[in-house]
């Protein structure tokens, strides 16, 4: 009996290192209301058809330009689409451009990093020299550059953001793993006979992740953004499937005379940028190992 | 330094290893750091051998030698008559299972997002030394023998306390079964009142499990606790080295001799010989020429600028790398034995002892010196 009460004791007390962030994550409110505002977007997104009042993409020569109104909450577009519909479809484009992209970015990135920081010298020469180079052009433009080289379609955005993102995630991956590197746990690794890829694997690739999580965020949130932008250009999604990209660039046609047309996406995107950076900033302090708690 | 029919252990012949401190700017090295330089020894199995010397003198860089975690420029460790430096990748991580590695500092050895069972576990799995279904009742039975308890296993290093941390990771380097252990620095960055602790749990894993130690120190009050065989080693070379007993009682380097005179013993009233070096530890980068001591040494002649003084064994395996040994002559009291206490101080205890301190009989204006 006692040695049960004991037992449970000694679990409550166990905490891991993961478990211990989100307990300090908790604690922050611009991070936790970030977060609400993303859960609330995907949910959105996936339950889209069920919330949309009105087909997206059906149009109507009645209701060209239509102020915000009890039937249309966001107005209706030069066609006379419904807005509300077409920004919670295009939270589909804007949140998948951003996940997917930056999980191309991690996929290509990440290993590429270990390479770099943990691999033979040669490798880290060459993967620096080409990082330099990808970093050395402007985040937009070289997206930019490599959409219109690919085509215009949404998956093709998708593409060129993850590529483009690509470097951010070699450079960070390879200082964090440089630094965790000559840490004395991984010597240790070493002196029990672990393997150099279990090294990387197991002992440093794990305490590189908090650090990985956060720029995650942060790039979602660029990555977001860099997809409106390609979308406004007509590079991403392409007519009529609504994206908050493509609807600002309609928009701005009819800014004098129809202002809520780039209201409504502009605020979107405002919002999803804004969560996902009080949650990278949240999840910063939350591994922050000067904060105790 | 004799062989019997087996080899020994762990022999080094004329181990080097230099790194690059200076880079041209077409990366072309320009100064290295000598930071160990030709070392030679021998440890048999069961023994403890410390290596001594100030910060910087390269005992951690022999110690990474000695266990094939930095590769010397020249030179070859044998460990059980096999050179590390000729093994194969693969070979080499299975021997590494029988030759562990103690770090000085707890707090960093451990990898933080590894609970201290997978941690212990690891090199169970890695080596195969355990079937799956066993690993959880090993574990449990390593944290025992250094003191923990089975429980601690699902909990992560940051729960616990530098001590007690070092038990884990002696409990992890027992995992394997380990032949030799190097210890470097083990106790230096605990606790004075958890040292004791610690060296008495290295001393009785040796007595039970047959291990041989290199322990790497600079407190040679820890060292004489513990070590059969003391090496003395300055600017990256060994300047004396021989059994415990003889290098405390007979030091017979200036270098030894300084270290031991500077060990400080709770007995101020006794005569004692003081040794003080001149100067500062030349860098390593550039060390003076012939005896690296020269500069500082009070016995220096002309011949110790030129040349570097071989180590020469006695038949009692005392070697001393010294030129002017026999000038030098035997010594003093370098190690006051700790007296008993103080009569005053015995007075003043009792004192305490019997009644309660009260103002009036404050001992501070009564028992001054």
């Amino acid at each position: 009996m006692s040695g049960s009460l004991v037992a449970t004791a000694e679990a409550i007390r166990v905490e891991s290192p993961a478990r211990r962030a989100w307990r300090r994550l908790k604690r922050r409110k611009g991070a936790m209301v970030g977060l609400g505002i993303i859960i609330l977007l995907v949910l959105m997104a996936i339950f889209a058809p069920l919330l949309a009042p009105y087909d997206p993409t059906q149009q109507s020569w009645s209701l060209v330009r239509k102020a915000p109104s009890a039937a249309h909450w966001f107005g209706t577009d030069e066609v006379g689409r419904d807005l509300f519909a077409r920004i919670i479809y295009g939270a589909r484009a804007s949140l998948s451009a951003g996940v997917i992209s930056v999980g191309i970015a991690i996929l290509i990135g990440v290993p590429l990093g270990l390479i770099a920081g943990y691999g033979p010298a040669w490798a880290d020469i060459v993967l620096s020299r080409i990082t330099d180079a990808m970093l050395a052009c402007p985040f937009l433009i070289l997206a930019i550059a490599l959409a219109a080289f690919l085509g215009p379609s949404l998956a093709n955005a998708m593409i060129a953001i993850g590529i483009t993102a690509t470097p951010i995630f070699v450079r960070l991956t390879r200082g964090q793993v440089m630094s965790v590197k000559v840490e004395d746990y991984v010597e240790s690794a070493r002196a029990i006979g672990n393997p150099k890829w279990r090294i990387a694997l197991v002992h440093i690739l794990p305490n590189v992740m908090p650090q990985l999580l956060v720029q995650i965020t942060l790039t979602i949130a660029t990555a977001v953004i860099a997809e409106a932008s390609l979308s406004f250009l007509g590079l991403g999604q392409q007519p009529p499937a609504p994206s908050w990209g493509s609807m600002l660039n309609a928009a701005q046609r009819f800014l004098t005379n129809a202002p809520w047309m780039a209201v409504s996406p502009g605020l979107a995107i405002f919002l999803t940028v804004l969560s996902f950076n009080l949650l990278g900033d949240g999840l910063r302090d939350a591994f922050d190992p000067r904060v105790r708690d | 330094m004799k062989m019997g029919g087996k080899p020994p252990l762990l022999a080094a012949t004329d181990v080097s290893k230099h790194f690059v401190a200076r880079r041209s700017i077409f990366g072309t090295p320009r100064a290295s750091v000598k930071a160990v330089d030709g070392v030679s020894l021998t440890l048999r199995a069961g023994e403890t051998l410390a290596l001594v010397g100030e910060s910087g003198c390269g005992k951690s860089t022999l110690g990474r030698l000695l266990l094939h975690l930095i590769t010397p420029d020249q030179g070859a460790v044998r460990f059980e008559g096999q050179q590390l430096s000729s093994l194969p990748e693969a070979a080499m991580r299975g021997l590494r299972r029988h030759m562990q590695l103690i770090f000085q500092d707890p707090f960093a050895s451990l990898n933080p997002r590894m609970t201290v069972g997978d941690a212990i576990a690891e090199p169970l799995i890695l080596h195969s030394l355990v079937p799956p279904d066993q690993r959880k009742t090993r574990v449990a039975e390593l944290l025992k023998q250094v003191g923990l308890r089975p429980e601690h296993a699902a909990r992560y290093p940051h729960e616990f306390s530098g001590g007690q941390r070092q038990r884990i990771v002696i409990a992890r380097a027992l995992a394997g079964e380990p032949k030799l252990l190097v210890c470097d620095e083990p106790v230096s960055a605990l606790d004075v009142s958890i040292r004791a602790q610690i060296l008495n749990l290295l001393r009785d894993l040796q007595r039970d499990l047959g291990l041989a130690l290199i322990f790497i120190s600079h407190d040679l009050a820890v060292v004489k606790h513990i070590a059969d065989r003391v090496a003395v080693m300055y600017l990256g070379r060994i300047v004396e080295s021989g059994p415990a007993e003889t290098i405390f009682a007979d030091p017979r380097h200036p270098y030894t001799r300084a270290l031991l005179s500077a060990i400080p013993v709770a007995a101020p009233q006794q005569n004692r010989q003081r040794i003080v070096l001149a100067g500062d530890v030349p860098s390593p980068i550039n060390p003076p020429p012939g005896c690296h001591l020269h500069r500082r040494c009070p016995y220096a002649s002309t011949r110790c600028a030129t040349d570097a003084p071989a180590l020469v064994t006695d038949t009692a395996g005392h070697a001393v790398a010294c030129h002017n040994t026999a000038e030098i002559g035997p010594v003093g009291t370098l190690v006051p034995t700790e007296s008993a206490h103080d009569p005053r101080l015995d007075r003043l205890i009792a004192a305490f002892e019997t009644s309660p301190p009260s103002p009036q009989s404050s001992p501070s204006p009564g028992v001054s010196p």
